[in-house]
């Protein structure tokens, strides 16, 4: 009979990511809901040391992979290591996070277990025994809630920065066990062979607290610098939406929307962007939204948290010189 | 070089989703049907191939008759061969079913390369491909916007953007490719395009067709199941920020956003 709730930490250069956090709180409280315990597994290389700091989250077991061949993620060694260790132990959950890797662990992963899937999670209830998850479809103009039948592990992944983290507790601590595993060189075909690094330096929009975006309304690329100013205060990183990045102004990694990245911030300032449900589809779970549009009837004023009607050229201006007096 | 491209139907993206009234499936009569957009950019990335090293497009399309239209467009694109995975038995299959499908028809075939939209704009679940590179044994390299193949035809280096970077991958062929916007820009079929499209071969395969059993398909069979589907979550309507010029409705949205939203 599975047993157990199962999350796999995401780590990169042998640091722990904060969606990591996210996914054992989760699976804490769906361990609690089904009355079993929560095992994350932790793959890497040197990683050993990084286990004990998610018991503080809640975690009771963490399982150990380390070797230098899953110093970096790649499919084949990440899929073929948690796959072995999922059919030795049988859980009946599996959650993973749905970063660009956990996405495309997971897929493989359903294929190797060959078990039913729910992508990019927003909720996550036990019923009956039974993990039911709720997801956006078609772009979020839909939400399906979802369960599964003959599948275990009940696998999903959770959208990143919308499951709340526990308050860590050093009181708490997990069993730290290093796993048995066989991985076959023969089975390792795709390599990394190289990092290309945004020199930037600027936090990825899907991971960003906040975002400033700019879209059609900023008439062209170099009117982005009152967009830069205002996020460098307040720690936000810069979005587009899908005209000004056909129009050339902005990059396609900026681009926020149904065909461009889904982003999940605290805080998402639209200026001159006028709520196309394509857009709405990349941003509709962030939790406080504001948007800046000359035009009343612009759709984003229906979904915006605070609208303010005016020129963004001289709201948003306006809006950098009053926040550093919060600052 | 021998490349075949899997493609399906989604609603077009300006249509308005409706729920069905059986609270699990979406209204379809009035959608108009489009190619999905991502598998536009793999029917683009394998004609480019083809291009500079000779062989063959295939595609490989699943679902009902209308997606019969979505073939004979990558076919007026340029691609050599059509195949219509369809079958009364196969609606309401998850992920895993169509994956399943598609395999079986691909595993008969000559090829070096798969392509895959990155996921689907219906369902947006990005599983079905990796899937595929399961069932046979080959490696995915999933959400590439670059592509390049070895001179020798037998690697092929891929770049994957992920969070605030981007990771090059070497892989053997064959391997799967999941195309992710910023590939390519997808060509127009021309005319003369479609006017060869129409005598290019097409095949149509049944289930019974590709040795597949009809009971491992459908609604009955699927491992994921739809409870229901409900409209998004309400956001509770917001306030529009008061003020007369530009700088007081900045002071009074600075504030709120401090003192309110507590968010700076």
């Amino acid at each position: 009979m599975a047993q157990g709730v199962w999350t796999v930490a995401e780590q990169r250069d042998g640091e722990v990511r904060k969606i990591t956090y996210e996914i054992i709180s989760e699976g804490r409280r769906l361990a609690d809901a089904l009355g079993q315990d929560l095992t994350v597994l932790l793959l890497g290389s040197n990683i050993k040391e990084k286990a004990a700091g998610l018991g503080n989250y809640g975690a009771d077991k963490v399982l150990v992979a380390d070797d230098p061949r899953l110093a970096v993620y790649t499919t084949d060694a990440y899929a073929s290591v948690i796959s072995e260790l999922v059919k030795a132990d049988d859980p009946a959950i599996l959650l993973l996070g749905a970063s660009a890797e956990g996405k495309d662990l997971s897929s493989r992963l359903s294929g190797k277990l060959g078990v039913g899937m729910a992508q990019d999670c927003t909720v996550f209830k036990v019923e009956d025994g039974n993990l039911v998850a709720t997801r956006p479809i078609y772009a979020g103009k839909a939400y399906a809630r979802v369960t599964f039948e003959n599948s275990w592990p009940q696998m999903a992944t959770a959208r990143p920065k919308v499951m709340d983290i526990n308050e860590p507790d050093t009181s708490k601590s997990a069993e730290v066990v290093d796993a048995t595993f066989s991985l076959d060189d023969a089975a390792l075909k795709t390599k990394v062979v190289d990092i290309l690094k945004d020199e930037s330096g600027k936090v990825d929009l899907t991971e960003a607290d906040k975002i400033v975006s700019g879209g059609r309304g900023m008439k062209g690329p170099e009117n982005y610098k009152i967009l830069e100013d205002l996020a460098d205060l307040i720690g936000a990183t810069v979005g587009a939406s899908r005209s000004a990045v056909d129009a050339g102004w902005r990059p396609h990694s900026d681009q926020v929307g149904q065909t461009g990245k889904v982003v999940s911030p605290g805080l998402y300032i639209a200026c001159g962007i006028s709520g196309a449900i394509q857009h709405l589809a990349g941003m509709s779970t962030s939790k406080v939204i504001v948007a800046i549009n000359k035009d009343a009837d612009a759709p984003i004023f229906q979904k915006a948290d605070y609208g303010v009607v005016g020129d963004l050229f001289d709201v948003v201006p306006a809006l950098t010189e009053e926040v550093k007096k919060y600052l | 070089m021998n490349i075949i491209v899997c493609l399906k139907q989604v609603p077009d993206t300006e249509t308005q989703i409706k729920v069905g009234s059986d609270g699990k499936s979406i209204v379809t009569d009035d959608i108009k049907w489009v190619m999905n957009p991502y598998d536009e950019y793999g029917v683009e990335e394998a004609l480019r191939i083809k291009e500079k090293f000779g062989g063959e497009v295939t595609i490989v399309g699943l679902g009902p008759k209308r997606v019969t239209e979505s073939i004979r467009t990558a076919l007026a694109m340029g691609a050599d061969k059509g195949i219509l995975i369809s079958d009364d038995a196969i609606e309401g299959s998850d992920s895993f079913a169509v994956a399943k499908a598609l395999a079986a028809a691909i595993r008969g075939l000559d090829y070096d390369l798969i392509f895959s939209g990155q996921r689907g704009v219906d369902d947006d679940l990005g599983i079905v491909g990796a899937i595929v590179a399961e069932l046979l044994d080959i490696p995915q390299l999933s959400v590439i916007d670059k592509i390049e193949v070895a001179e020798d035809g037998k690697s092929v280096k891929v770049n994957r953007p992920i969070e605030g970077s981007a990771l090059v991958i070497e892989s053997p062929l064959p391997a799967l490719i999941t195309a992710q916007k910023g590939l390519n820009e997808p060509r127009y079929a021309s005319l003369p395009g479609i006017m060869k499209a129409k005598k290019k071969p097409f095949e149509e395969k049944t289930l019974s067709d590709l040795g597949l059993d009809a009971g491992e398909f459908g609604v009955g069979a699927r491992k994921l199941k739809i409870l229901e589907i409900v409209p998004p979550p309400a956001r509770e309507a917001g306030k529009i920020v008061e003020g007369e010029t530009p700088q007081e409705k900045a002071a009074e949205l600075a504030k709120l956003l401090h003192d309110e939203a507590k968010v700076i």
